[in-house]
């Protein structure tokens, strides 16, 4: 028997990362804690690690990205596994085939992960039934999008030391946006409150169900929180009206550099991004220090390792 | 299992003493040298070199840690995972001797990925290979230390633990053998 002085940790208790939901608060801080060895070796010169040298990830995008999509291929990359990308717009989909045939003929090809983002709620978990791999979402439609919840989370921890006892609010599209789901499980799983803030129209008739605070009125949800999450307004998945313009939704719930000036404490500013300036946020306040959105996506990097490194440590090979 | 202290914390103490002369000697005032000790274990090694060297030659000892987690070949092959420990190199290796630094040598894996992971922040000048016990038997690599405390022959069903006065209390190591069983 070969001794080992060095703690052997838990394993995640998931096999895929489908939601926040499915995750205890052992599993994110176990993420947490590795993205933290992560972060240390993408800012060293050669910023890659051998650890995932006999895997191979596929990146399947049935819906449009660049962030996520980026971050994953790079935190992919930095652990040396092997990497094949794959977009719907160019793809066999157009000619009919289904998802699971799809993702099967991928598999043949011996993929050992598969990193999915899908339009329609529920295509990960589907897929996670199906096939015989590891599935990471990567955003199933308006369900979850846990990696962005993770990398969110990580960052407040990063900027304010810990999250629990934190108080956020997350501003804007609530509706249709998979970052608040999944930002609201992760943070109370945290410890944190959280509260959601927008045009009646774009709060979800039930949200008050999951235990989050609903607040109308913009300045007042900033003057409660530490923390403020300015979410995009997801044009592309609204089906009707939901407020009269984008002009109007500015002045009720753009944050501006004025507003933030004048709270009676200093708040954070996180976005997920793709910002649209001068909508949700300005750019004074984007670019101001209170913000943190660049952090985001160096943190996304780190914490994107940990869930593929995590969950690659349960694939056994002989 | 029966405990056999090997190395006692007066024999502990000389035996680093030699180690820092001996590095003396090769390494003259240290002014090309680095220490890195490895994750989790050989850093206090380092931590207890670098006091004493710093003492003899009256000047700072640059050191650093190095966390060789992600660099291990057992990845996928134990049951659970390991814990990273943090890495702290904040100093260039580029053309500096290196010393990397742990407490036990055995089949000389961890060195493997040490050596790996070092290289990962620049090319040494040369790299040489400091441990507190040398279990002589059982190497899975060609891996041989250029300074050694102690050097002893086990089974592999032994065990070595080198302790510390700051975690375990005493400086002392300590072999462990099971328990004959007819």
């Amino acid at each position: 028997m070969y001794f080992l002085h060095q703690r052997q940790m838990d394993s995640l208790s998931v096999d895929h990362l489908i939601g926040i939901k499915d995750l205890t608060k052992n599993d994110i801080d176990l993420i947490f804690k590795t993205a933290d060895a992560f972060k240390e070796v993408i800012n060293r010169p050669i910023k890659k690690v051998p650890s995932l040298r006999d895997i191979t990830i596929a990146n399947l995008f049935f819906e449009n990205s660049t962030r996520t999509r980026l971050s994953f291929e790079l935190a992919e990359k930095r652990l040396s596994s092997d990497v094949v990308n794959f977009s719907a717009a160019s793809s066999s989909v157009k000619k009919g085939e289904t998802l699971i045939d799809t993702v099967n003929n991928i598999l043949s090809m011996k993929v050992d992960m598969v990193v999915m983002r899908h339009p329609n709620p529920g295509a990960a978990k589907f897929l996670s039934e199906r096939v015989n791999a590891r599935v990471v979402n990567a955003g199933d439609g308006t369900h979850e999008h846990p990696t962005q919840a993770l990398l969110d989370a990580y960052s407040i921890r990063e900027r304010l030391g810990e999250v629990k006892g934190k108080k956020v609010v997350i501003v804007g599209d609530i509706l249709h946006s998979r970052v608040a789901l999944s930002n609201i499980y992760c943070l109370q799983k945290l410890g944190a409150e959280v509260m959601v803030c927008g045009p009646t129209t774009l709060i979800p008739k039930y949200i008050h169900e999951l235990g989050v605070k609903v607040e109308h009125n913009l300045v007042k949800a900033l003057e409660w929180c530490d923390v403020a999450n300015m979410l995009r307004i997801q044009l592309e998945r609204q089906d009707l009206k939901y407020f009269p313009s984008l002009r109007e939704y500015s002045m009720q719930y753009g944050l501006t550099k004025e507003i933030l000036d004048n709270l009676d404490h200093k708040i954070v500013v996180m976005h997920p991004g793709p910002i649209n300036r001068g909508v949700e946020i300005t750019s004074d306040v984007a670019d101001s220090e209170q913000a943190i959105i660049l952090q985001q996506v160096e943190n996304g990097v780190a914490v994107r390792m940990a869930v593929i490194y995590l969950l690659a440590s349960k694939i056994k090979r002989q | 299992m029966e405990r056999q202290v090997i190395l006692n914390s007066r024999h502990f103490e000389l035996t680093i003493n030699r180690l820092c002369y001996q590095l003396i000697e090769i390494h003259n005032d240290f002014s090309n040298t680095v220490l890195i000790g490895l994750q989790p274990r050989g850093v206090n090694l380092v931590t207890r070199l670098k006091e004493q060297l710093e003492s003899i030659l009256e000047k700072e000892i640059v050191c650093g840690n190095l966390d060789i987690t992600f660099y291990r070949d057992d990845f996928r092959r134990r049951e659970m995972p390991l814990i990273p420990s943090a890495t702290n190199i904040d100093f260039v290796i580029e053309g500096k001797n290196v010393v990397l630094v742990d407490d036990v040598l055995y089949t000389g894996r961890t060195i493997r990925s040490g050596l790996d992971a070092l290289l990962a922040f620049g090319r040494p000048e040369k790299v040489e290979l400091l441990t507190l016990i040398d279990r002589r038997f059982k190497r899975d690599l060609p891996i041989q230390a250029d300074y050694v405390g102690k050097t002893v022959d086990t089974l592999v069903s032994e065990r070595v633990s080198v302790e510390w006065e700051e975690i375990e209390g005493e400086d002392k190591v300590v072999l462990f053998t099971p328990e004959a069983n007819g």
